[in-house]
């Protein structure tokens, strides 16, 4: 419902902006010349114009216009799958779809298979004369194996009513196709049916675990024919297994075919039994011979014109079928582009852009659903709100060694099993958090994990990093002292190190915010040593003139003027983090956005993989627009001093 | 006797490539307090190593300097500075880079306010206190830079080109308020300029310098800066014996130059 809406916003949001900017174009006279980047300010109509188009082309290449307008659609493409499905083993026996008949088709490559073998025996240098002309008289038998199949006189009548039989029941089963009740269901059957289709649900739907709470995969193509159209379909495709189950037992031997073949395998046997160690390659030869004759006896070889009928009655099937579908077929070329729904076996699978590409409302009702704290992704939504006791962030906060400094002694049961309390370990309980306060809401949740970290390891990287690199900007023993570490451990790239980090500090949140530290560090350090060095000289001189003290000049003239430097350093670091702690979360972990997308990408959950790049992009957007508002900010001077 | 003395001053610089520069040579010279001195000179006559050495930024290879008796050994608050770019602190307000001397001394607030607002006024920036020193024009921005400088009462000033970087209209207005403050505060002060008529106007006393090694090539004492306190500047430049001394200088400084040209090619 929501999408059909969606969809007709979006159009008539096109066609009206569109037209909006024909009618500025000719109502505003005045434009600046070619080249003038007037020329390209405004414009939010096509700001409309390019999102809606961008959605418009997410909406149809995931196939969400056509779940919109056609709910059951795929499922009626999935019964119709069946039936081609179940068709083609006997299509591709004749010149339908392919060039050739299987049989012609068959014979000429085993005919080429035989050439290059015999080639290969009369240039062999490791094989004598006597054993060539062995060889080569067994070809000469295998091949003459070909015609027994192909002859026509030689058919035998069983064979030829058994493919009467078959040839007439693809014919009923044209007829009744055909029939406007066609498969006869019962009401019985059609109650079954439905209460099936309704257990199953629908296409693209999400099922919760009820046990781990956690979503399970979508269910991607309803199986169970829930339109009447579809259940023709379906029943026909379960007839047209039976009988191409049939065909496929029947074989084309004949007795002269029988006991030629019979006669050359037990020649090649006795031959290669007869030969000596040391003819290994004549016996291999020979084995390869037999290969070619035993595919031979397997190829449903028949007569050029034995199976006429039978094709008949296939396409005149094929095309009932196609007619049965209608307009169907447009739904299937016309809102499922880039692929179309297939069958393999016994279930139905999106196969092309609607596969990979989640559609809209699937991805929405998957977000909804990981971002509730009772489903969520693996037990841990996105983010939410807990309830948490402060004093569990006391006893966070405070040492436990604090109660330990304490003079006297922890409190010892006593004889009657009590233990009475003492002032140590009340200190104890507090210091360990073991207490009640008011609690407070607090967020939790992947997002908020990944973020905790990005934000941890850089807050620890600019509170080191800054102080360090304005020292090493100003002093010749700190820049030569901590360059060759810095110089050493910057170059790798970050991903190098977390595997060994990881194994570490763990592949909780230590490791990760360690790394993310060690990747803020380096820039940090460098920016800030930039802004130190880059101070003008003239503005120190101003400052010792005027009577300033080293630390003042240090906290009021060269960390003022480094601020741009360090500023612009802490956006490339929280870039930098970002991307690095996304990979270090897909290496280990239990919780995080990586995480997320990297147990999704383990079960082809395209929609969760969707979901974590669109919140990894808003995130890093956000950190970017806010970082650009506080340089705003702080530094309004910058570039204009 | 509060008087700066320079004697036997001597700079003697390496360059990266190795040679040496001798940047200044035996100077001396002795500065009454109250007295403007301009100085001049073709580039890399020394005068900006002299301002730094007077300032205390770098020390003499060898020979002294003193002022009040007392030997310059480091930057200090009673030898103000003004730069030619202003080097105001961009990130502070107009009023917190003029108290900015003061806030480093942690004095009284107040105190503090009355003279910022006073410097201000005599500056001519009455009412631009809270302006952000970054929108301010360069005429502007050297006014703050004057007042930043003399909120700490020096009692010498060293100007480097301090009017160099504006234009011809500020800068004559900048010209006839330095010889305002000069005149009612009674400071010494070292005005470098690479402008003619700026030092012939400014200065009470002018020193030619002339390069290689940097000296004082010639001396003179100057009517014009007593006059510029009462006519107009332009009237003076009007007057015969100042063109007749501008002609003169620009020869000397010719000459100067196309002696170095004649040594370096």
């Amino acid at each position: 419902m929501l999408t059909q809406i969606l969809t007709f916003l979006i159009f008539f949001a096109v066609i009206g902006c569109i037209l909006y900017g024909r009618r500025l174009i000719r109502t505003e006279k005045v434009d600046a010349v070619f080249g003038n980047p007037e020329r390209a300010l405004g414009g939010t109509h096509w700001v409309i114009v390019g999102s809606s188009f961008l959605l418009l082309v997410w909406l149809y290449y995931s196939w969400d216009i056509a779940k919109g307008f056609y709910p059951k659609s795929a499922n009626e493409l999935c019964q119709v799958a069946k039936v081609n499905d179940s068709l083609l083993g006997l299509k591709y026996q004749f010149p339908i779809e392919e060039r050739e008949f299987k049989s012609t088709s068959q014979i000429k490559k085993e005919n080429k298979n035989l050439k290059i073998i015999k080639n290969e025996i009369q240039n062999s240098e490791e094989l004598n004369g006597q054993q060539k002309t062995i060889l080569i008289s067994y070809i000469i038998k295998t091949k003459q194996l070909i015609p027994l199949l192909t002859n026509e006189n030689l058919i035998e009548d069983e064979t030829k009513q058994k493919i009467d039989d078959i040839t007439g029941k693809i014919n009923l089963l044209t007829e009744n196709f055909q029939k406007p009740d066609y498969p006869f269901e019962t009401e019985r059957e059609l109650n079954e049916r439905l209460k099936a289709v309704k257990e199953e649900g629908g296409w693209g739907i999400t099922k919760v675990d009820a046990g781990s709470g956690s979503i399970e995969n979508t269910l991607e193509v309803p199986l169970v024919p829930a339109t009447y159209r579809g259940l023709k379909f379906h029943a026909a495709a379960q007839k047209l297994n039976l009988i191409s189950d049939e065909f496929f037992k029947l074989r084309n031997h004949n007795p002269l075919f029988k006991s030629k073949i019979k006669e050359l395998k037990e020649e090649i046997k006795s031959y290669r039994k007869n030969l000596g160690d040391n003819e290994e390659i004549a016996s291999t030869y020979a084995k390869n011979i037999v290969k070619i004759a035993r595919r031979i006896e397997f190829a449903s070889i028949y007569p050029p014109n034995a199976l006429d009928k039978m094709q008949a009655a296939i396409i005149k099937f094929d095309n009932a079928q196609k007619d049965a579908q209608g307009g169907l077929r447009f739904i299937d070329m016309f809102l499922f582009p880039a692929g179309t729904i297939i069958a393999s076996g016994p279930s139905c699978s999106e196969q092309g852009s609607g596969r990979w590409l989640p559609k809209p409302s699937d991805t929405f009702n998957k977000f909804v659903l990981m971002s509730k704290p009772s489903v969520g992704y693996k037990d841990i939504p996105l983010l939410w709100i807990q309830m948490v006791d402060v004093s569990k962030m006391i006893g966070f906060i405070l040492p436990d060694w604090i109660a330990d400094i304490l003079p006297g002694e922890y409190p010892v049961h006593t004889k009657d099993g009590i233990v009475k309390q003492n002032f140590k370990g009340g200190v104890l309980k507090i210091v360990t958090g073991d207490f009640n306060l008011f609690k407070v809401p607090v967020p939790y949740g992947h997002i908020w994990d990944s973020f905790l970290r990005v934000f941890l390891g850089l807050i620890f990287g600019i509170l080191i990093g800054v102080p360090l690199g304005l020292f090493m900007g100003l002093n010749r023993f700190a820049k030569g002292f901590f360059d060759p570490l810095i110089e050493l451990y910057r170059p790798v790239p970050p991903l190098a190190w977390a595997p060994l980090i990881i194994s570490v500090l763990g592949i909780d949140n230590t490791g990760k915010v360690f790394l993310l530290f060690m990747v803020s560090l380096s820039i940090m350090i460098i920016s800030a040593r930039a802004g130190a060095s880059g101070t003008q000289l003239s503005k120190i001189h101003a400052a010792h003139s005027l009577g300033a003290s080293k630390k003042q000049i240090l906290r009021h003239v060269i960390f003022p003027n480094s601020l741009p430097e360090i500023l612009t350093g802490i956006r490339v670091a929280v870039g930098m983090c970002w991307g690095t702690l996304v990979a270090a979360e897909f290496l280990a972990g239990t919780t995080g956005i990586g995480f997320v997308e990297n147990v999704a990408k383990k079960y082809f959950q395209y929609e969760v993989i969707w979901i974590t790049i669109f919140i990894m992009g808003m995130l890093g957007l956000l950190f970017d627009i806010t970082l650009r508002k506080i340089i705003d900010k702080t530094i309004p001077w910058r570039g204009k001093g | 006797m509060s008087d700066l003395i320079s004697q036997n001053l001597n700079m003697i610089f390496k360059t990266p490539k190795g040679e040496t520069v001798h940047a200044l040579k035996d100077l001396n010279f002795t500065l009454k307090k109250g007295e403007l001195l301009t100085v001049l000179g073709p580039s890399g006559c020394g005068k900006t190593t002299l301002l730094n050495i007077t300032a205390g930024f770098i020390k003499p290879t060898s020979g002294n300097i003193t002022l009040n008796n007392k030997e310059i050994d480091g930057p200090g608050v009673e030898r103000g500075m003004v730069f030619q770019q202003g080097a105001l602190f961009e990130w502070l307000t107009v009023a917190e880079n003029v108290n900015f001397g003061l806030r480093m001394k942690k004095e009284d607030p107040i105190e503090t306010q009355r003279k910022v607002d006073e410097w201000l006024d005599i500056v001519g920036l009455k009412g631009f206190g809270n302006t952000p020193t970054y929108q301010l024009s360069g005429g502007m921005q050297q006014r703050v830079a004057l007042a930043r400088c003399l909120i700490n009462n020096p009692d010498l000033i060293l100007m480097d080109e301090p009017l160099g970087a504006l234009d011809a209209l500020t800068r004559e207005k900048m010209q006839s308020l330095v010889l305002k403050i000069w005149k009612e505060t009674g400071k010494t002060i070292i005005l470098i300029t690479h402008s003619v008529e700026e030092a012939l106007l400014l200065g009470e006393r002018l020193y030619v310098m002339a390069p290689r090694p940097g000296r004082i090539h010639k001396e003179y004492n100057l009517p014009f800066a007593s006059m510029g306190l009462k006519e107009d500047l332009r009237e003076i430049k009007k007057n015969k014996e100042f063109s007749q001394k501008r002609e003169e200088i620009l020869e000397m400084i010719w000459n100067m130059e196309e002696e170095i040209m004649g040594k370096d090619n």
